[in-house]
């Protein structure tokens, strides 16, 4: 294959197709809505399962029922969409049906806008959708990733039957790049032996998320609970960079993340040695990896475009061992290189703060007019 | 002492559990109809010969647990939500049966968008509608089927229409839908019309299987539990007081089911 020009919303859309994605059912919202575009034209071209739906609340639905059969199936949205479909989704991971989802993140909270924000992440890594599971979160930083991830979530989601999470900023759905999309994989022919398509020759088969006698409830939460270190045991994903002699390490995921990276070689030119670490799944969140790298770091900086949820993740696991900083954009305003690069050189030529609330500090130097918002 | 004499007579079966039923006994309460939809249901599943080829989507309600009395294969939905996921099936299942059971909380209120577009798609599917006038599981509040003065736990005063809105005739509703192949009431308060509503259920399942569209049986059920009276009177309140307001009809029959004789 060969690389071509592409938009990742096109691209995240052809990866699922090529992965075998049998059924589509989606709702227009921006900024994923090229997404559902595609799907529109190539599905039916292909026999394939396409249905614009009448809300996210119905399309989660179809895909829960679509995934009842076996059937390799999938959504997208955007943020406020995604919040619509929190209740289908507790319903799937009730069930343990594989099902796949690309949330194209933008502004919020509420209608919020259009741009790219990484404020979803509690949403999805954090549940969302009432009761105790939890769900694998793949965060792409480019169309390249996001084309990867897409079929990596298929795979995931069949292997553990839980529901893979594909997290695209806005910017990652709407940037064009040039990638390599995967050989066409022929659609699946067999069907799974929990799936209910009739029960010919066969016993007859429940699929349900009730459990109405709480100790059989237990018993499936225990069960998802053991699952879910299964999945923390061997799939948790990561990219580092310039870490092995690094002092200092600035964390980031997705297009955060990318961007940090800029920033980072442009410290590592003038001679701070500061390296990346760039979660791929942030559910399951690398624990063990950053706690890792807080007992020999002189500092950590978290960079996101959120208020700091994932810095919260990373105070849980660093415990405060090694001071740690934290530096954002929100509301659909992206970073630039340079205010990271910033917060870098602050972090390594000025006192270490060691313990107290980094977002506080963050926040202080808003109001001491260190930093400003748009 | 004479020996008793036994008259040889042919046995014939006349009347069994129908295969699509399990043998089990049901949590439903003394009187509730349920008992004779999900029967109904079975019958025409075994005389179709369909049952190793339907889906059944079960409802949140007082038949939520539809699925452990049924022997096919079945899928439990969100409230509301069951004409979502039968879609969902259907459409990667096209050749199979897919049909949902849904009271009337769950299809005529939190269910609304999804049963309207499913109809207004022509979504090949079909839909029991028990409607009770009450919602029976959470133990007898207001439904949007409820009658105008009727009392329930959460209108204890009688629906006042003014300020609690009018009960929604649905079948009348949903046959107006360009996508509806078969949209009928029936009523399940005497045997004459049980054997009706058995027809309509065939119908329904007949249209499904011609690809004829969106199909719906509502079908007009007791509670005596949460109405407070006992099955024989809840029988002679769904006559006297059901049927004024929810007339028996045929609303919506597609010219494709013509000739069709069940």
């Amino acid at each position: 294959m060969t690389k071509e020009f592409l938009e990742g919303n096109f691209a995240m859309a052809e990866a699922a197709v090529r992965a075998g994605v049998e059924a589509y059912f989606g709702y227009p919202i921006t900024p994923q809505t090229e997404l559902l575009e595609w799907m529109s034209q190539r599905m039916p071209e292909l026999g394939r399962v396409f249905l614009q739906a009448e809300s996210e609340v119905a399309a989660v639905n179809m895909v829960y029922g679509a995934a009842c059969t076996g059937a390799r199936v999938m959504s997208s949205s955007s943020s406020p969409g995604v919040s619509l479909m929190m209740e289908g989704l507790s319903y799937i991971a009730g069930t343990e049906v594989p099902a796949v989802l690309i949330d194209v993140v933008r502004g919020g909270p509420g209608l919020g806008n259009i741009a790219p924000s990484q404020g979803d992440y509690n949403q999805l890594v954090h549940g969302g959708g009432h009761g105790d599971y939890r769900n694998i979160v793949l965060c792409p930083a480019s169309v390249q990733e996001a084309i990867d991830y897409t079929v990596l979530a298929f795979d995931l989601a069949e292997k553990y039957r839980i529901i893979c999470m594909v997290m695209a900023d806005g910017s990652v759905g709407q940037m064009w790049e040039p990638a390599e999309l995967p050989e066409m994989r022929p659609v699946r022919k067999t069907t799974p032996e929990w799936a209910v398509n009739g029960a010919k020759g066969r016993p007859s088969r429940v699929l349900t998320s009730i459990y109405i006698d709480p100790a059989i409830e237990e018993v499936y939460n225990h069960k998802l609970i053991e699952k879910w270190y299964q999945i923390e045991a061997n799939e948790i994903r990561f990219k580092e960079y310039y870490l092995d002699d690094a002092e200092y390490v600035v964390i980031g995921f997705g297009s955060a993340g990318r961007i940090a990276l800029s920033a980072v070689r442009a410290a590592r030119a003038e001679g701070i040695k500061v390296g990346l670490f760039r979660p791929i799944t942030v559910s399951p969140f690398p624990a063990a990896q950053i706690a890792d790298l807080a007992k020999n770091a002189q500092g950590i900086l978290v960079v996101e475009m959120n208020t700091g949820q994932m810095l919260e993740d990373v105070r849980k696991v660093t415990r405060d061992v090694c001071p740690i900083e934290f530096f954002a954009r929100m509301g659909g305003i992206v970073p630039f290189p340079d205010e990271i690069l910033t917060e870098i050189r602050r972090m390594a030529h000025e006192p270490k703060n060691l313990g107290g609330d980094p977002r506080l500090r963050w926040l202080q130097r808003h109001r001491d007019g260190v930093l400003s918002f748009a | 002492m004479v020996s008793e004499v036994i008259p040889q007579t042919e046995v014939q079966t006349v009347y069994m559990r129908p295969a699509s039923l399990k043998n089990v006994p049901t949590h439903y309460c003394p009187g509730c109809t349920h008992g004779i939809a999900h029967r109904l249901i079975a019958e025409v599943l075994d005389e179709m010969d369909i049952r190793e080829q339907t889906i059944g989507v079960a409802p949140v309600g007082c038949s939520v647990f539809a699925y452990n009395y049924f022997d096919f294969d079945f899928v439990e939905a969100a409230h509301g939500r069951a004409p979502a996921m039968a879609t969902g099936i259907k459409r990667v299942l096209p050749d199979r049966y897919v049909f949902t059971y849904q009271g009337d909380g769950d299809l005529a209120s939190i269910g609304m968008a999804e049963i309207m577009h499913a109809a207004g798609r022509g979504e090949n599917i079909t839909v029991i509608f028990i409607n009770n006038a009450i919602y029976g599981m959470t133990g007898g509040q207001m439904a949007p089927t409820s009658l105008a003065g009727m009392k329930t736990t959460s209108s204890p005063n009688g629906r006042d229409v003014e300020t609690m809105g009018f009960p929604l005739r649905m079948s009348e509703v949903l046959s107006k839908m360009d996508g509806a192949g078969y949209i009928v009431r029936r009523s399940l308060h005497d045997p004459a019309n049980i054997r009706k509503a058995k027809k309509a259920i065939r119908m329904a399942f007949e249209t499904q299987k011609r690809c004829l569209g969106f199909s719906m049986v509502e079908l007009l059920s007791t509670c005596p539990t949460n109405w407070g009276i006992t099955p024989q009177d809840s029988l002679i309140w769904l006559e006297e007081h059901m049927i004024p307001y929810y007339p028996l009809e045929d609303f919506k029959i597609s010219p494709g089911l013509e000739g069709v004789k069940v």
